[in-house]
């Protein structure tokens, strides 16, 4: 090890990895992972979803799957969870789609009511 | 697609490791590969969560799941739904973190939530054979900052402020030790780490060791910097396989990434580390037994002074102290001695850890803030005694600990306290006892085991604990007089103030403690000759209650020295000449006949 810089840059690229596995997550962005879900694009949604919180640097935020909500025709389905707010329901989310609500829900906290179930009834 | 979503956390540690969770991960392996999965989700082997009496333990993250007891059958289960669906296995977790619909955060539990954790911070949480994960939860960033910002009187000032004391028993200030070992003039010094755990029951060591070994490593090299050595020594017992390959691993990375080794942080201090195995005996935790066998001799105690920080190893400057303390080091150096103050009592700050055993439902390692009180440990984070039966004592401190009644339970657990109701912190080896214990048969089980440890070197101990024995196995087999019981006492006192080292001097503290708050039942033994417990053999009679007997002649087939005789559809009868006392009648008996006296 020859600097402090050096054990500062094994430091960010490990944390990611050890992060998961706190306790404390705030913000839960759960994805419908059944075999309609999957079968709708939950993978690729659930990936790009990762990725935007991993690039973002969301370390409050914890990603998890669940299983199928009862309403199949909608999927891929994506519910956000803030504290002390109501949870909110997106549908026939798609990697774009996913991306945008991570930054402008999670981020800005503006909920883009355009994807919603409310807007899709 | 390349994506970690998920870790899966099994604990390696011993425990887990009887229980099986060897064959656990290696299934989930190949469940993962089956179902296509192996990318998305990371097996991690961490070390001890503490909650022995449920392993194998697997938590899955995000969700946070916590699977106790899961067998290599659960394992595809838990993939197919938990994995692949997104259902946590309900069945299969812990009761305690279900609450209606949700999975209550592991903090939440009763288990957990008293306790703070700052020893086994990482313990159950990183993979202690991957230097990156410590990295990655600020592990290296305090002998980052020690080496380019601190000189080595400040880390010292730093320690001392702190009120660390030893966490191996005594309790003697940290600062002070390291302080001295600085303050020894030579070229050349070492720091050594006392890994010898050997107190019945007592687990914390070994669970760091194999949790976190990078804490210890990167402890040790603070303190050498601080005192100024530059090679360091840890001893740690041969019994304990996977500490020892795990802490082999760990300095293996270390040299490998610069942080041990040469020129660390282009600081110009350089430090270096060898693990010593011990060959087994309890005397070799004491501090200059330690020494003596790290130096390739049998393992002795010798007079002090010199004390170790004076002449130690090979008769240089020594620093010398135990896996727990150092585990808090780091901390106390990011934090800052004033964060490590808050936490505790006015003379023992910090936490302590302990390894809860005997007759307590979770069983497992706890940590809790000096100065909870035994109640607390016992009760609610414990979970009481199992089967609905009374508390009767604990016993702290291993072989040279004592015995602490009920009427005391209410005492904070630190240093002093304990001294004063006659016990000892100790390792930190907290041993539950129910009515079912007979505590005279107690300090004759510690006893036995200080006859047995004594390294024969002083006259006190090797002879003066044999015959303290030899009158407690007269007590318990009924021949015991009263004035058996003077004479032990004065015995004891006779002990503790001759023996060379710790082990003699603290060896008649079970006896001590117990004679102090169980007097009735040594006389019980003597006086009435009974065992109110029901434990010590030559004092129990079992009998057959002829009313209740029907005469079904299960008892004489099971009684492995024939004592029982009668005729079938008749009362049967036991020959108390040749019964051995072994219960199996009692067992047997569907109609509880049998009663034990």
């Amino acid at each position: 090890m020859k600097s402090l810089a050096e054990l500062e840059a094994i430091r960010n690229r490990a944390k990611g990895n050890v992060t998961l596995r706190k306790d404390d997550h705030a913000v839960r962005v759960v994805v419908g992972m059944a075999t309609c879900g999957i079968a709708a694009g939950a993978r690729p949604v659930l990936a790009a979803i990762m990725d935007e919180v991993a690039k973002r640097n969301l370390e409050h935020v914890a990603v998890t799957q669940t299983g199928c909500i009862g309403v199949c025709r909608l999927e891929p389905i994506v519910e956000v969870m803030v504290p002390g707010e109501e949870k909110v329901t997106y549908v026939k989310v798609d990697e774009k789609k996913a991306a945008e609500i991570v930054s402008e829900h999670i981020v800005n906290g503006r909920i883009v009511t355009k994807y919603t179930i409310g807007a899709a009834e | 697609m390349d994506m970690v979503r998920g870790h899966i956390l099994c604990c390696g540690g011993t425990g887990c490791t009887s229980s099986g969770c060897d064959a656990i991960i290696k299934e989930m392996e190949a469940q993962l590969a089956a179902h296509d999965l192996e990318k998305e989700f990371k097996v991690i082997k961490t070390g001890c969560f503490g909650l022995c009496a449920l392993g194998p333990i697997m938590i899955v993250y995000p969700e946070g799941a916590f699977y106790s007891r899961v067998t290599p059958e659960d394992v595809k289960e838990i993939v197919e739904e938990h994995l692949v669906k997104g259902r946590v296995v309900k069945r299969l977790l812990y009761a305690e973190t279900v609450e209606e619909d949700n999975i209550k955060s592991l903090n939440e539990v009763d288990f957990y939530k008293k306790q703070m954790r700052v020893a086994l911070r990482n313990c159950g949480v990183i993979n202690p054979e991957d230097i990156e994960e410590y990295i990655g939860i600020d592990g290296y960033q305090a002998l980052g900052k020690v080496l380019t910002e601190m000189k080595p009187q400040e880390v010292i000032d730093v320690i001392k402020e702190s009120g660390l004391r030893g966490r191996g028993g005594g309790g003697f200030p940290t600062g002070m030790k390291w302080q001295f070992t600085y303050n020894s003039q030579n070229e050349q010094k070492y720091v050594a780490c006392n890994a010898d755990e050997g107190d019945p029951g007592a687990f914390m060591d070994r669970s760091i060791l194999e949790g976190d070994p990078h804490a210890v490593i990167e402890a040790m090299a603070i303190a050498g910097y601080a005192v100024g050595a530059n090679q360091g020594y840890i001893y740690i017992r041969a019994e304990y396989p996977i500490a020892v390959k795990r802490l082999g691993i760990a300095i293996a990375q270390a040299r490998e990434y610069g942080l041990l080794g040469k020129n660390i942080f282009e600081s110009g201090f350089d430090f270096d580390l060898e693990i010593r195995l011990g060959a087994g005996a309890f005397v070799c935790g004491e501090e200059t037994a330690l020494i003596t066998s790290i130096e390739g001799h049998r393992g002795e105690p010798r007079p002090r002074p010199p004390f170790p920080a004076v002449a130690g190893l090979w008769q240089k400057p020594t620093l010398l102290n135990n896996v727990e303390t150092y585990a808090n080091i780091t901390q106390i150096i990011l934090n800052g001695a004033d964060w490590f103050k808050s936490i505790g009592t006015e003379k023992s700050k910090g936490t302590k850890v302990f390894a809860l055993g005997g007759k307590i439902k979770n069983t497992g390692l706890v940590e809790v803030p000096m100065g909870t009180t035994l109640r607390e440990i016992v009760e609610e984070i414990g979970g009481g005694i199992p089967n609905g039966k009374k508390f009767k004592a604990a016993q702290t401190g291993g072989p040279s600990g004592g015995c602490i009644p009920e009427h005391l339970i209410d005492t904070p657990i630190d240093y002093d306290s304990l001294m004063a109701i006659g016990s000892m912190m100790g390792s930190g080896g907290l041993i539950v006892m129910d009515e079912d214990n007979c505590m005279v048969d107690i300090a004759k089980f510690f006893l036995e085991f200080t006859v047995d440890e004594s390294c024969g070197k002083c006259t006190p101990c090797r002879v003066g604990t044999k015959r303290l024995y030899e009158i407690l196995e007269k007590i318990t087999s009924g021949n015991g007089t009263m004035e058996d019981l003077d004479r032990m006492e004065e015995l004891c006192y006779s002990i503790k103030s001759t023996a060379l080292c710790g082990l003699g001097q603290t060896a008649p503290n079970p006896v001590l403690s117990t004679l102090k708050y169980f007097r009735d039942e040594y006389e019980a033994h003597v006086r009435d000759k009974v065992c109110p417990a029901g434990v010590c053999k030559k004092l129990v009679k079992y009998e057959i209650v002829a009313d209740k007997c029907k005469g079904c002649s299960l008892c004489a087939k099971k009684c492995p020295v024939g004592a029982i005789t009668g005729e079938i559809k008749s009362p049967f009868t036991i020959d108390s000449e040749k019964c051995v006392k072994c219960g199996v009648c009692m067992e047997s008996c569907k109609f509880g006949a049998i009663i034990k006296k």
